[in-house]
């Protein structure tokens, strides 16, 4: 985590890692992005927060919104955390472990900064949007200007708040950039029902998601799908 | 010194043993067919039952565990099997909930078993108790908790075949249990562990005392068959890293190996040990009995092959946890049953727990473990409503 890019400030933890202590039941601050991604979320709605981390969303969620939330979460310490303070969490792998869902299974699933970790992502979202009525997915844009500028004129692997990890160990093995995406999702059965490209603090743009300047200057992109139908 | 014991064991009349008892006159559907009653179950409560009726919780004992889950064993005044777990101020906290624990039906404390009197013919029953299984436990609990007069169960837990029961609990009366956590289980039991089971029954068997089962009637006691039982089951509820760290090749009380049959080894020592212990609390035929009802468990067939199908529509909260280094149940079981609770859109939580103490960590002082369960109830407790005091 101490790793300074070239000419770069020094990093913060990466995604994943950053999500704030669940801290049984202090009033935590919510990340910007896992805020928005909470006001999406309709008060009582069944909820799947894959990638949960240490479960700082599906706590707020769960306080706030009084939703009936699961999580999956790799690791085994945060799922033990999670568990530790009253979550219902399962330590699972969104390429492995999702197909056992039944369609539908849930109103909500989100996979919060979590897509270009996975092995299949085009198998992952077609099964969020199986299982899920809607899924929320954000993911770090690669074609954020930083990590273009960062490439063109470092020539190394780019990374940013968002991508902390050197290349040779990073759990991000699918980057791809707002375009890229949603090229992906007109390919498949999914449905961009709605779309936000956030800044560097989380704070929501008001360009189109999907022209070429959202895909420069957003750092990342936040997705609502749904199924394809008819 | 060990056969007076097992004399101690064998004539006394199960009354003296501390705690409570129900008859239950009504006679119960076995699986196997046989309407069997009237029978006994021997019981220990802690805590209070709240005026609603909703902090109960039932705990589930292993293979060989009992009733005295947070008492001194009446026979070898060993403590409770789990009292660090159960207890004021502890994870089954007793100044919370209302902790219940029953002997398995086929037990030999005090719940109706194969050594007990058969009133038709004023023998042990020995072999001809009928067969009983993992339901059918959970039957005779399922009386005991309608004497009791309580509908629904916040929690059950248990480990091993405890965890067997809770997840039969949970698949028979899903709407009386709240919250359910099998620990270190699976829905059924693998033929690695039948296999185990089977040597354990063999060496009984082949015991000359046992003469067909009716040992008790002849005055004499299975105990070699029984200690080699214990002592073949006993490897598999370890691991071999917790073998190597307690015992290595670590001699007993010597300087070097004696060329003989002697225990040389300290860990041949302590498996004598554990062999020549058990004898004293538990009966042969019993153990006979309740190992064959883990070997038939299998939730899956029961509900047409899928296992998913058990848990239907389950209104239940489920906290899976399995141990890392547990061969017996290994965490892969668990897994399964996490993806068939999935598959039944299931309230589910599921833990594995990194130690080196194999099986037996569900008995041990695993912090995880402790932390994980106390973590889940107070979650359960919120969403049932149970404030801290009534």
């Amino acid at each position: 985590m101490t790793a300074v890019p070239d000419g770069g400030a020094p990093l913060r933890p990466c995604a994943v890692e950053a999500r704030p202590s669940v801290g049984g039941g202090a009033a935590t601050e919510l990340r910007h992005d896992l805020k928005l991604i909470a006001e999406m979320i309709e008060p009582g709605a069944r909820v799947l927060d894959i990638g949960c981390g240490d479960g700082a969303l599906l706590a707020y969620l769960v306080r706030h919104k009084g939703v009936d939330g699961r999580g999956m979460e790799l690791s085994q310490s945060g799922v033990n955390a999670c568990v530790g303070h009253g979550l219902s969490v399962i330590q699972g792998d969104a390429d492995r472990d999702l197909a056992a869902y039944p369609t539908g299974a849930f109103d909500v699933v989100v996979l919060s900064q979590t897509l270009q970790a996975t092995r299949e992502p085009r198998k992952v979202l077609e099964t969020l949007v199986r299982i899920g009525r809607r899924a929320i997915v954000s993911f770090p844009n690669f074609g954020f200007w930083r990590i273009r500028l960062n490439l063109l004129v470092c020539g190394r692997m780019p990374m940013s708040p968002l991508l902390a990890h050197p290349w040779y160990e990073t759990p991000n093995i699918h980057l791809c950039t707002i375009r890229d995406f949603v090229a992906m999702c007109d390919e498949i059965d999914v449905r961009v029902e709605r779309s936000l490209t956030l800044d560097r603090h989380g704070q929501p743009y008001s360009l189109d998601p999907h022209g070429s300047l959202a895909n420069l200057l957003a750092e990342q992109g936040v997705f609502v799908l749904s199924e394809k139908r008819g | 010194m060990s056969t007076l014991i097992s004399q101690r064991l064998r004539s006394r009349p199960d009354q003296e043993w501390p705690g409570h008892r129900l008859l239950v006159h009504e006679p119960l559907r076995l699986d196997c067919g046989v309407d069997f009653g009237p029978f006994t179950i021997a019981y220990q409560i802690y805590g209070t039952l709240n005026p609603d009726r909703t902090n109960a919780m039932l705990v589930c004992h292993a293979l060989t565990g009992d009733q005295y889950v947070a008492d001194p064993h009446p026979i070898t005044d060993k403590p409770g099997w789990w009292e660090t777990m159960v207890g004021p101020g502890l994870v089954l906290d007793t100044e919370r909930y209302f902790v219940i624990c029953a002997n398995v039906l086929g037990g030999c404390m005090g719940t109706t078993g194969p050594q007990d009197i058969n009133p038709a013919t004023g023998d042990p029953w020995a072999l001809s108790f009928p067969v009983i299984t993992v339901r059918d436990m959970v039957r005779a609990q399922k009386r005991l908790l309608d004497h009791l007069g309580i509908d629904s169960l916040f929690c059950v837990t248990g480990g091993s075949m405890g965890g067997m029961q809770v997840l039969q609990w949970a698949a028979s009366y899903p709407e009386c249990v709240f919250a359910a956590v099998p620990i270190a289980a699976a829905a059924r039991h693998s033929a690695q562990n039948i296999a185990f089971h089977e040597v354990g029954r063999q060496a009984i068997i082949a015991d000359p005392e046992w003469c067909g089962g009716r040992y008790l009637s002849l005055g004499r006691r299975p105990v070699r068959g029984l200690a080699v039982a214990r002592m073949a089951a006993h490897i598999t509820y370890l691991s071999e890293p917790a073998l190597h760290r307690k015992f290595g090749r670590n001699l007993q009380d010597r300087h070097a190996v004696t060329y003989g049959f002697d225990a040389d080894f300290q860990v041949e020592s302590y498996l004598r040990h554990q062999g020549s212990t058990f004898v004293d609390r538990f009966d042969a035929n019993s153990y006979l009995y309740i190992t064959r009802a883990m070997d038939y468990f299998d939730l899956a067939a029961e509900h047409g092959g899928s296992l998913a199908n058990a848990f239907k529509g389950t209104p239940s909260r489920f906290c899976i946890i399995s141990f890392t280094s547990d061969w017996l149940f290994p965490t892969s079981e668990s897994r399964e049953l996490v993806r068939a609770l999935n598959a039944a859109a299931a309230n589910v939580s599921f833990v594995e727990i990194e130690t080196d103490n194999g099986h037996d960590a569900f008995l041990l002082h695993e912090p995880e473990l402790f932390e994980t369960l106390r973590g889940f109830l107070t979650g359960c407790a919120e969403h049932r409503g149970l404030t801290r005091s009534w």
